[in-house]
């Protein structure tokens, strides 16, 4: 059976991101695109942090996927070639993401967020009250705070 | 030498540098004086692991012989590494690892911005992403030294002290050979001649908010770039490429 490239996005779009399950590859902005040629398919990844130990779970859900769907052979193949960023998430993924418990990245890419002092709601009650307790967490993309209202600590998706 | 040469040795000098220092940072792992220090330095870690995954995999690309990161890493010996010496020295206190991260970064903050205009697109790429990371790196680093520097009394003086016996370690970060001279001539590597007062700039400013003395330069450490190292060197390597030179070819 022969697929499209459209096709193949829709499959792949079904993939969830490991580190957050409601939100898939393809909404975060790191599936990049389907090449198809005589030699298979071509998955075009780009990773969300130079480190991001991530992309080798990733690399086999897709091959997994499509395989499951008689897509192969499959390469993947991670390019740096436009630096992702926090803006390549959607909207609706952000929502997502808060409504999961993540404090979504706030506005732009905030190359400067770092040197400013931003205010960050809690994801659990809205409040603003609210105090960083590490800029590092679990994962690198990711900052440790607290609520002083519902007291619940959260994780917030630092701008990148 | 060839242009390809130089370019090889340019990516193993960027790729040893933050593979040596990501050993040593990942050596705080659950000896960080907080918890949150310890994620913070291992995220650091993480950082430079993926940069040195891209930046060897670029050179071994380039040589054109097969080697992969992981060949580069585990098997070349250490006349054969080119990362400054400042990285490869022990952590000594919290002090000194923060004094190091302070001067590195800040010397990898004005290098990768000014390598985003690399001629060579794959080190423009590795830059520009590279860069996003560093200025967390920065001012996480610049934090602690100001909180410790404008701290206690032993905090203070723990602090100037890290910050006096790494500064003759600084100078080898703006040293230039023919890899350098060559590369720039074809718009690829950054002139480090014209990082330094930037840098110099950033870390005055870092240490006086500090209350901190900035040291007067004096004598310079150098060898890296000849591929001569310190004792410490040695013994990273033992440790990291046991396994493979004990079971070439170990997978698992
Ligand atoms: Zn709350």
């Amino acid at each position: 059976m022969n697929y499209n490239k459209e096709q193949i996005l829709a499959i792949l779009a079904t993939i969830a991101d490991p580190e957050i399950p409601v939100i898939s590859i393809s909404e975060i902005g790191m599936l990049k695109d389907v090449i198809i040629s005589e030699n298979g398919y071509e998955v075009i990844l780009t990773p969300t942090y130079t480190g991001c130990p991530a992309m080798g779970i990733i690399a086999e859900d897709i091959i997994t996927k499509l395989k499951e769907n008689n897509i192969s052979p499959v390469t993947v193949k991670t390019v740096f070639d436009t630096a992702w960023t926090t803006d390549n998430i959607s909207k609706e993924a952000k929502e997502k993401m808060r409504r999961y418990g993540i404090a979504p990245p706030l506005t732009r890419s905030c190359n400067n967020e770092i040197f400013t002092i931003n205010v960050i709601p809690c994801p659990q009650c809205g409040s603003f009250n609210t105090v960083l307790v590490s800029r590092f967490g679990s994962t690198a993309c990711k900052a440790m705070y607290k609520c002083s209202d519902c007291m619940e600590p959260f994780e917030y998706f630092k701008c990148h | 030498m060839t242009d390809k040469q130089a370019l090889v040795k340019y990516c193993l000098r960027l790729g040893d540098n933050s593979l040596v220092l990501s050993y040593r940072l990942s050596e705080w792992c659950r000896n960080a004086p907080i918890l949150e220090e310890d994620l913070a330095l291992t995220n650091f870690a993480f950082d430079m692991i993926g940069r040195t995954r891209l930046l060897l995999n670029y050179a071994g690309e380039t040589e054109g012989e097969g080697r992969t990161d992981d060949d580069l890493a585990y098997r070349r010996g250490e006349r054969e590494f080119y990362n400054n010496l400042i990285v490869e020295l022990p952590n000594g206190d919290f002090a000194a690892t923060i004094a190091r991260q302070l001067f590195i970064s800040a010397f990898e903050f004005y290098f990768f911005t000014a390598l985003q205009r690399s001629t060579d697109t794959t080190l423009s790429e590795i830059a520009a992403k590279t860069l996003k990371e560093v200025k967390y790196h920065l001012a996480h680093a610049a934090d602690w030294v100001i909180r410790l520097g404008d701290g206690t009394e032993e905090s203070h003086n723990r602090m100037q002290k890290a910050v006096d016996e790494l500064w003759m370690f600084t100078g080898e970060l703006f040293e230039m050979d023919d890899v350098d001279s060559l590369l720039i001539g074809l718009g690829i590597a950054v002139n480090l001649a014209e990082l330094k007062p930037k840098w110099y700039d950033k870390v005055s400013r870092v240490l006086s908010e500090a209350t901190l003395l900035v040291p007067k330069d004096g004598y310079v450490q150098t060898g890296s770039r000849k591929g001569i190292h310190t004792e410490y060197l040695g013994h990273i390597l033992s440790e990291m490429q046991f396994l493979q030179r004990a079971y070439p070819d170990a997978k698992w």
